[in-house]
């Protein structure tokens, strides 16, 4: 069980036996094809480069053509990615990692980069309350003080300020698989993923 | 988006009869009682239709022995069983959240009489 590269699609719902409504993200995932096998014995550790999707002929870096055909891949994947295995026994260069590695009911965590919010004050950014609309007040998103005068002269690291917001990798954990459509490469998975429509992500059992 | 259209549609149901606020429909619910599964019927003034698509909700509305109850039930949901149109009403707005503020005789709709 490696992992899987996949383009989210959107949310939109689904309905099940019992008739309830489950929220569910589509995911078009995969095929995946290996491009390159890291061996515990010779690299150190076990992981597979799993490819997605193709880069147009006139656009690949003959590097990377070359990389692909070594895996006897005709076109250069847009995307490479490396994923970690316990054992690359079974695996073999070319072989394609398709959604039916899952099943409905696994859990499995989410990578994407979310979406970019760009420079945010620390009520939106960090949830920070603000200060009172009326009364006089005269700043109302302002952070307030951020620590004691002179002991000890200096801001503690990491106090939550204003900065860029979003665009950051993050991995969402123990979603569920709802569904799974081998035969258009689909997996449903409950609830919200990391980014926005069109964007990649990579999937990986728990 | 193309595809994820397409994957909501398919769940689309399309053997329900059409209908408008204003109109009384006799609602079949599916039950599950432990095991068992039976069929409950909900009967009331549909005062709203929400949303669209596979996410489309209607609410029902009825007076039961004196108390307002209402239901919203997703459109597509398989746990609806069937709807029947008990009558056609006639009402000049989509949204009949001021039913809520009425009782007796000044709660009745006018039936449809044509179309």
């Amino acid at each position: 069980m490696a992992g899987i590269i996949g383009r989210k699609l959107g949310m939109t719902q689904i309905f099940s036996d019992a008739g309830a409504a489950v929220p569910v993200t589509v995911i078009e995932a995969g095929p995946c094809p290996v491009t390159q096998i890291r061996n515990p014995e010779t690299d150190g550790y076990g992981s597979l480069q799993l490819g997605f999707e193709a880069l147009k002929e006139n656009r690949a870096p003959k590097a990377a053509v070359g990389h692909a055909q070594k895996a006897g891949l005709d076109h250069a994947p847009r995307l490479l990615k490396e994923f970690r295995v316990e054992s690359v026994d079974g695996y073999e260069l070319g072989q394609e990692l398709k959604v039916d590695q899952f099943q409905e009911g696994d859990k499995i965590r989410v990578t994407g980069t979310t979406k970019g919010r760009g420079f945010q004050g620390v009520v939106k950014r960090h949830g920070f309350r603000g200060r009172p609309a009326s009364h006089g007040h005269p700043k109302k998103r302002n952070p307030g003080s951020i620590g004691p005068g002179t002991n000890p002269s200096r801001v503690i690291k990491g106090k939550k300020m204003p900065g860029q917001m979003g665009n950051v990798q993050q991995t969402v954990r123990n979603l569920r698989v709802e569904r799974i459509d081998a035969e258009r490469n689909l997996i449903y998975v409950r609830g919200a993923v990391p980014g926005s429509r069109d964007s990649l992500v990579f999937i990986r059992k728990m | 988006m193309d595809m994820l259209q397409e994957v909501s549609r398919e769940q689309l149901r399309s053997d329900l009869p059409a209908f408008d606020p204003g109109d009384t429909l006799r609602v079949s619910v599916r039950v599950r009682e432990g095991d068992k599964e039976r069929l409950q019927a909900f009967e009331g003034v549909c005062i709203a239709r929400k949303g669209g698509g596979i996410s489309e909700t209607f609410t029902v509305r009825k007076v039961s022995s004196g108390i307002g109850v209402e239901r919203v039930f997703p459109m597509h949901s398989p746990s609806v069983e069937s709807i029947t149109v008990v009558r056609r009403g006639r009402v000049r707005r989509a949204k009949l959240y001021y039913l809520r503020a009425l009782r007796g005789k000044a709660a009745r709709i006018k039936e449809k009489t044509r179309g």
